[in-house]
């Protein structure tokens, strides 16, 4: 693949079946409304701390995830519910932690901004700009010593380009060949500071070239066009070519967190993106381009309504951790 | 019994690692064709190849990172921070990632990444090659803090570290690693957690780690021409930190003094005099003296750099001065 490409988008995008279509669109519609459900239960102060919603951003973890093999890994930053749960992690164990639950994925030592599940290679949720870059790193590298052909997948927000933990993960990733696919999520601002203003690389994804690192923006509100271009880029990636970098632009439809009053973006902006909502788009797209039936959705968005609301109760009925976990899993 | 260098010591565990246990791989600054910057990766490069000693780019944070992340893929990452004054540039990797990695996965994820280093003074090098890092790291639970002082130790311990599968910070100091000592030519460990009493007495109780055991055991030797017999307890592991065999001490002595060679202010003899006041003042005939390095920046002119460190002298003169013996230096 050409270094620094900008990828298709949705009309030349290869097709999907009926039911890999409905599918995407489940884990889409699964993160949006746990991500609803996350905001109303922390309204009623059941969830404490940073609370970042991935709210218009799922279409990359949807498009992206579901195209890892189960040995894969995936590292990530802090906005991690829609990876967690793209690669599977079941809402009962995310919401549980979300609360602080001895039911939660990390017993509720870890909340909202590490979400790990080891069973399905998701590494974590790490909540320091760029941490979660040198970790991919060596996950990448434990592979390549192995001599197996699993890949890690660590996101990273366009905030964190400019932390010298970036650009010491590139280059070390370049010189070493490692299977890892740098992808970052572009939603245009780290918390209130414009990418454009904070970061000297216009176009983002040519960041790799200099690191002789291929790389390829997509649209990151386009599910099936984030779909196309990780196939051939986990391809490339698991066949033992070295790192791939890859751009998303996107846009986050809140606030940086349930802190953030939002109000350095202009409403113009956001009217923009939010016409852009990457599931109303791909409902239509199942709908006209795919011929699925409107009944059938419905009853899928019924399922993922029911299935969230079942994950708020049984955080809210799960027990708080004993104190005597305390003092346990600090060291061995 | 053989008698070894420290550093051969350290070279001999890693040896042993490499030799039995292929998850084992080292990576760092220089552990390749030139052999470490102190020379314990010597001839390793041409032995096991560069799959398994690594040469890394100047770039801290991503290759301890990358060892922390190795690690919780199931190897055994041996990384070479060349020293610990370089360590803070991977201080986000070592205190918020690998040493938060098992409490926030709720004990699913664990990163036994062995992070060896160089520490301490004395070399001429100035304030910033010349610190005496480990308290920091020592305040921060989920990572094992080693700070041997003998080639016994080196080599009991840093086979004991390929044991852990939490993160270890392996403190080598600098101006010891031509320090001969034996060590038996039957397999042994060191572990975690269990001072070592260097010196038997019964008059005062001196508590050190690293280079400092050596100080305490000089200091021990001025105070016994005057008839003060000092009990020298080497730390060993500052976390797990064994306060028994000192608590056991300072009931038989009564009289205690902390030497360390980091900055006096914050440093880890405080957090060992404030364990000993609260476990045996009843016991104490007078206050737990601290003797650790002058609150400055480490300076280059050889006598102001002396004057910085502890020294024998300095912790007889300290004896007398805070604890009242009756000794001169
Ligand atoms: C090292 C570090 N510095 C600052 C912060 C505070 N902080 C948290 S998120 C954030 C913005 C990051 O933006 P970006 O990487 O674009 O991700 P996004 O939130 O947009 O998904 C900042 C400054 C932090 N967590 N870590
Ligand atoms: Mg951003």
């Amino acid at each position: 693949m050409a270094n620094g490409k900008k990828a298709g988008s949705q009309k030349t995008a290869a097709r999907v079946t009926k039911a890999e279509g409905l599918e995407l669109y489940r884990i889409m519609k699964q993160i949006r409304v746990f991500e609803e459900a996350s905001a109303s239960q922390y309204m009623r102060g059941r969830i404490r701390g940073f609370l970042h919603l991935y709210i218009g951003e799922e279409a990359i973890a949807a498009g992206a995830i579901p195209l890892l093999a189960k040995q894969d890994y995936i590292t990530t930053h802090y906005r991690d519910h829609g990876h967690a749960l793209a690669r599977g992690m079941s809402p009962n164990a995310a919401m549980a932690e979300l609360f602080g639950r001895a039911t939660g994925s990390s017993k509720g030592k870890g909340g909202s901004m590490h979400l790990i599940d080891a069973n399905i290679g998701m590494m974590g949720g790490y909540a320091i700009v760029g941490g979660q870059l040198p970790l991919g790193v060596g996950l990448a590298l434990a592979n390549n010593y192995k001599g197996n052909d699993s890949i890690v997948l660590t996101f990273l927000g366009d905030g964190a380009l400019s932390e010298g933990e970036f650009h010491e993960a590139m280059n070390l990733a370049a010189i070493w060949k490692l299977p890892i696919i740098f992808f970052c999520e572009n939603n245009l601002y780290g918390m209130g500071a414009p990418v454009s203003e904070v970061f000297a690389v216009k176009d983002i994804y040519k960041i790799a070239e200099p690191y002789g690192i291929p790389s390829l923006q997509v649209d990151g509100m386009d599910v099936l066009a984030v779909r196309d271009a990780m196939r051939d880029v986990v391809r490339h990636v698991r066949q033992g070519n070295g790192p791939y970098f890859v751009e998303a632009l996107a846009y986050r439809f809140r606030g940086h967190s349930m802190a953030d009053p939002n109000e350095y973006r202009n409403k113009a902006e956001e009217e923009f993106w939010k016409q852009r909502d990457p599931i109303t788009s791909f409902r239509a797209y199942l709908v006209n381009e795919l011929g699925v039936a409107e009944a059938d959705i419905d009853a899928l968005d019924q399922e993922v309504d029911a299935e969230i609301e079942a994950a708020v109760k049984f955080a809210e009925e799960s027990p708080e951790p004993d104190l005597s976990e305390l003092h346990t899993d600090i060291t061995a | 019994m053989p008698v070894i260098t420290y550093r051969e010591a350290v070279t001999q565990a890693l040896t042993e690692a490499l030799d039995s246990d292929e998850r084992v791989f080292i990576m760092g600054e220089d552990v390749g064709g030139y052999g470490g910057s102190y020379a314990v990766t010597k001839g390793m490069l041409a032995k096991y190849g560069p799959k398994r000693i690594r040469e890394t780019p100047i770039a801290e944070s991503v290759f301890v990172g990358a060892g922390a992340g190795a690690a919780m893929a199931g190897l055994k990452p041996v990384v070479e921070i060349m020293t610990i004054n370089f360590s803070i540039l991977a201080m986000d990797q070592i205190v918020n990632h690998a040493a938060k990695v098992r409490y926030m996965s709720g004990g699913q994820l664990s990163s036994g990444v062995i992070m060896r280093t160089v520490t301490g003074g004395g070399a001429g090098l100035a304030a910033t090659h010349s610190q005496s890092l480990e308290p920091w790291y020592a305040h921060v639970p989920g990572i094992w803090v080693v700070t041997p002082a003998t080639p016994y130790d080196a080599l009991g311990l840093l086979r004991e570290a390929f044991t852990k599968d939490d993160p270890v910070l392996f403190s080598e100091h600098a101006l010891i690693y031509r320090l001969r000592g034996e060590v038996p030519e039957e397999h042994y460990t060191v572990p975690f957690g269990q001072a070592a009493i260097s010196r038997r007495g019964s008059d005062v109780t001196l508590v050190a780690y690293s280079r400092m055991v050596h100080v305490a055991l000089d200091a021990a030797q001025m105070l016994a021409n005057q008839g003060v017999e000092a009990e020298v307890i080497d730390l060993r592991t500052l976390r797990p930190l064994d306060m028994e065999t000192v608590f056991q001490s300072v009931r038989k002595t009564n009289r205690v003094a902390v030497v360390e060679e980091a900055w006096r202010t914050g440093g880890f003899a405080a957090e060992i005099a404030s364990q000993i006041q609260e476990a045996c003042f009843d016991y104490l005939d007078g206050p737990v003296a601290r003797i650790g390095g002058e609150d400055v920046p480490q300076p280059y002119a050889i006598n102001l750099e002396r004057a910085t460190i502890p020294d024998a002298k300095k912790v007889v003169n300290e004896l007398a001065k805070v604890i009242g013996l009756k000794v001169t230096a």
